[in-house]
C-alpha cells in the first residue's frame, strides 16, 4: 500500500510550522544576534564579531558567576533529586500503609506553579515568623534559625533545597516505575539464596534501575540548566548576584534593554543544550523502535 | 525474629508518615492561615484557624481581579490544550506509521525540542513581526509550540504500539486518511490523548514566563502571574495572600487528583521500558 496516501504527510504541517517558527526560528535568529550590538537605545543593528560572548566569559562581569551558579544548581539538585527521589521510590514500594496517599503526597508539589512554591517559601523561611526557624527555636536548635533567603551565604542552598523539596516526587514516581518492572522472581531467588534488605536493593533493584536513572538525571540536567522560575520568585538572583542563574541573567539583561547580551546569554546554553539534547533524545528514541 | 519484623513495619510506616508531613506542612500552612484574620495570620504559625474567614476569599476575589485572570488562565490553557492535541496527534501519528528518511528526520527535529531552550529575546521580534505580541491569541500560540516537542514524543510512541492492520483494513473499506484518522485510529488513542490534555492543561496553568516577556497589559494575565503581582503589593495581609495562592493552586490540584494515573503514565512513558 501507499504509505504516503494513507498517512499524508500534511498532517504534520501545522505542529511542525508551529514549532519552526516560534521555537525553532528564534534559536536560529539568536545565534545570528549574538554577533551584534541589538539594544533597545539604537534603531540599528550592528555586526560586532564576538564581542557579546568575550563580554559573557570576561571576568569583569557578573556573567560567567550566572554560568557557575546555573552548573552548580543542575549538579546539586540533580544528584540530591535522585538520591532523594530513589530512597523514596524504595520505601514507597514497600509495604506502607496507605501507600497511595503517600505517593500521591509526594508527587503534590509538582503539580504546583513555581511562582506559588516560591511565595510558600518565603513565608516558610522568613527569619522572623517563618515555620523553618518557628520550629528549630521551638526544639531547642534556635541556633541553627537563619536568615534562609537573605544571606548571601546560604541563599543560594536555600533555593536549591526548596526546589528538591518542589521536584522529588517527580523523580520519585518515575523510578517506582522502573522498580515495578522489576521481575518479582529475582527478589524471590535472592530471599531464598538468604539474601538481606540491603543485599537486594544493591544487587537487583540498583543495578536494574540504571537505565532509569539515567534518564531521570538527562531529564533533572536540561531541566537544572533551563532554571529561571524557581529562582525568579525566591531571590530573583539575589542577594546581590548570590542566586542569578543564567535565564534570570537573561531576563535582566532583557529589562535593561541589552537585548543583544541576553541573546548571548540564551545562545550559550543552547549550545550546551544541544550536546545534552543529543544522548537524551539517543536515549529516548530507542524506546520505540525508531531509527537514528 | 518477629519482634524485628514488626519494628521494620512500624519503622517503615512512621518515616513515610515523617517526609509526607514535610512535604504537607507547607501546604498545609497556607490553607489554615488563607481563613484566619488578618492579626491572626500574621504570624504564619501552623495551627487551626480559631473561626474560619471566608470573607478572606471575597475580599481576595475582588481586590486581585481574581475573575478575570481566573477566565485568563482558563482561556489560555483549554485553547492550549485543545490546538496542542490536535496537532500534535496528527503529527505524530504520521511521523510513527510513516518512516521515510524524511519523516524521521522530522521526528528527530520535532523531538530535538524537548531539549533545547527557547530563546526568549529574538522570540520578541518574531512575536512583533507576527503581530502576536501582547495578544492571547500569540500567547497560545507560544504555549501549544513549547509544548509540541514532548507532546509529540508520548503520542509517537504510543502509536507505534497500535497494530498498523486496523489502518489497512479501513483503508480496503473506503476510507479516506481522515476519517481513518478521526473515526479510527483517534478513538483508539483515548488514553494517551487524556495524557497529553492534563499534563498539557498543568502546564500551561502554572507557566508564567511566557506572559512576563510577552504580556505586558495586566488585564490579559493569567491567575499565577497576578497572584504574584498581589503578593508584592498586599505582601502584610498573610491571610490574604495565602487565600489568592489556594484559589490559584486548586484548579491544578483538581485536574491532578482527577487525572493522576494518566499524569504517571505519560511521565513514565518514555524513562520506563517495560
Amino acid at each position: 500500500m501507499n504509505k504516503n496516501r494513507i498517512y499524508p504527510t500534511y498532517f504534520v504541517f501545522g505542529a511542525l510550522l508551529l514549532y519552526t517558527v516560534l521555537f525553532v526560528l528564534p534559536s536560529l535568529t539568536g545565534l545570528g544576534y549574538s554577533f551584534t550590538d541589538w539594544s533597545v537605545y539604537s534603531d540599528e543593528i550592528h555586526f560586532i564579531g564576538l564581542e557579546n560572548f568575550a563580554t559573557v566569559f570576561s571576568s569583569d562581569y557578573n556573567y560567567t558567576r550566572m554560568l557557575a551558579n546555573t552548573i552548580r544548581f543542575t549538579l546539586v539538585t540533580t544528584v540530591v533529586k535522585n538520591a532523594v527521589g530513589l530512597a523514596l521510590a524504595v520505601l514507597l514500594t514497600k509495604k506502607v500503609k496507605l501507600l497511595n496517599f503517600h505517593r500521591a503526597v509526594m508527587y503534590l508539589p509538582c503539580v504546583l506553579s513555581a511562582l506559588i512554591v516560591g511565595m510558600i517559601f518565603k513565608s516558610v523561611l522568613n527569619p522572623k515568623i517563618g515555620l523553618l526557624n518557628t520550629f528549630l527555636r521551638r526544639i531547642g536548635l534556635g541556633f541553627l534559625a537563619s536568615n534562609w533567603l537573605t544571606d548571601s551565604k546560604i541563599a543560594f542552598r536555600s533555593v536549591m533545597a526548596v526546589d528538591i523539596w518542589k521536584g522529588m516526587g517527580y523523580i520519585m514516581t518515575i523510578l517506582i516505575a522502573g522498580i515495578m518492572s522489576i521481575p518479582q522472581t529475582y527478589y524471590e531467588a535472592a530471599s531464598i539464596d538468604g539474601g538481606n534488605a540491603w543485599q537486594c536493593f544493591r544487587h537487583i533493584t540498583l543495578p536494574l534501575l540504571v537505565p532509569t536513572l539515567t534518564v531521570t538525571t538527562v531529564l533533572n540536567v536540561i531541566y537544572g540548566l533551563k532554571v529561571f522560575d524557581m529562582v525568579y520568585s525566591l531571590t530573583n538572583g539575589g542577594p546581590g548576584f548570590a542566586t542569578e542563574v543564567m535565564y534570570t541573567g537573561v531576563y535582566k539583561e532583557f529589562g535593561l534593554g541589552r537585548y543583544a547580551v541576553g541573546t548571548t546569554l540564551s545562545t550559550v546554553m543552547t549550545l550546551v543544550m544541544l550536546v545534552a539534547g543529543y544522548f537524551m533524545i539517543k536515549h529516548m528514541v530507542k524506546g520505540d523502535g525508531q531509527e537514528i | 525474629m518477629k519482634r524485628r519484623k514488626l519494628f521494620a513495619a512500624v519503622g517503615i510506616n512512621v518515616l513515610a508518615w515523617v517526609l509526607s508531613l514535610i512535604l504537607l506542612a507547607p501546604l498545609l500552612l497556607i490553607l489554615f492561615n488563607s481563613f484566619k484574620t488578618r492579626k491572626a495570620a500574621a504570624d504564619m504559625s501552623l495551627t487551626l484557624p480559631a473561626s474560619l474567614e471566608w470573607s478572606n476569599y471575597a475580599l481576595v476575589i475582588e481586590k486581585g481581579k481574581l475573575g478575570t485572570t481566573f477566565l485568563n488562565s482558563m482561556l489560555y490553557s483549554v485553547c492550549s490544550v485543545l490546538l496542542c492535541t490536535l496537532l500534535c496527534t496528527m503529527a505524530a501519528y504520521v511521523l510513527s506509521r510513516n518512516r521515510r528518511k524524511l519523516h524521521n528526520f522530522l521526528y528527530l527535529f520535532v523531538v530535538l525540542g524537548i531539549a533545547i531552550p527557547i530563546n526568549y529575546i529574538p522570540l520578541i521580534k518574531v512575536m512583533q513581526t507576527l503581530k502576536l505580541m501582547n495578544t492571547r491569541a500569540g500567547i497560545i500560540l507560544l504555549y501549544t509550540a513549547t509544548q509540541i516537542p514532548f507532546n509529540v514524543f508520548l503520542i509517537h510512541s504510543f502509536v507505534s504500539k497500535i497494530s498498523p492492520e486496523i489502518d489497512e483494513a479501513a483503508v480496503i473499506d473506503g476510507a479516506s486518511p481522515l476519517s481513518l484518522f478521526f473515526r479510527i485510529v483517534m478513538p483508539l488513542m483515548k488514553p494517551v490523548l487524556v495524557t497529553v490534555m492534563v499534563l498539557t492543561f498543568l502546564n500551561t496553568w502554572s507557566e508564567f514566563v511566557m506572559p512576563l516577556y510577552f504580556l505586558g497589559s495586566t488585564d490579559k494575565w493569567p491567575m499565577t502571574l497576578a497572584v504574584y503581582n498581589f503578593f508584592g503589593m498586599y505582601f502584610k495581609d498573610w491571610n490574604l495572600v495565602c487565600a489568592d495562592i489556594v484559589l490559584t493552586s486548586l484548579p491544578v490540584i483538581i485536574i491532578y487528583l482527577l487525572g493522576q494515573k494518566y499524569i504517571v503514565s505519560g511521565m513514565t512513558a518514555g524513562a520506563v521500558k517495560g
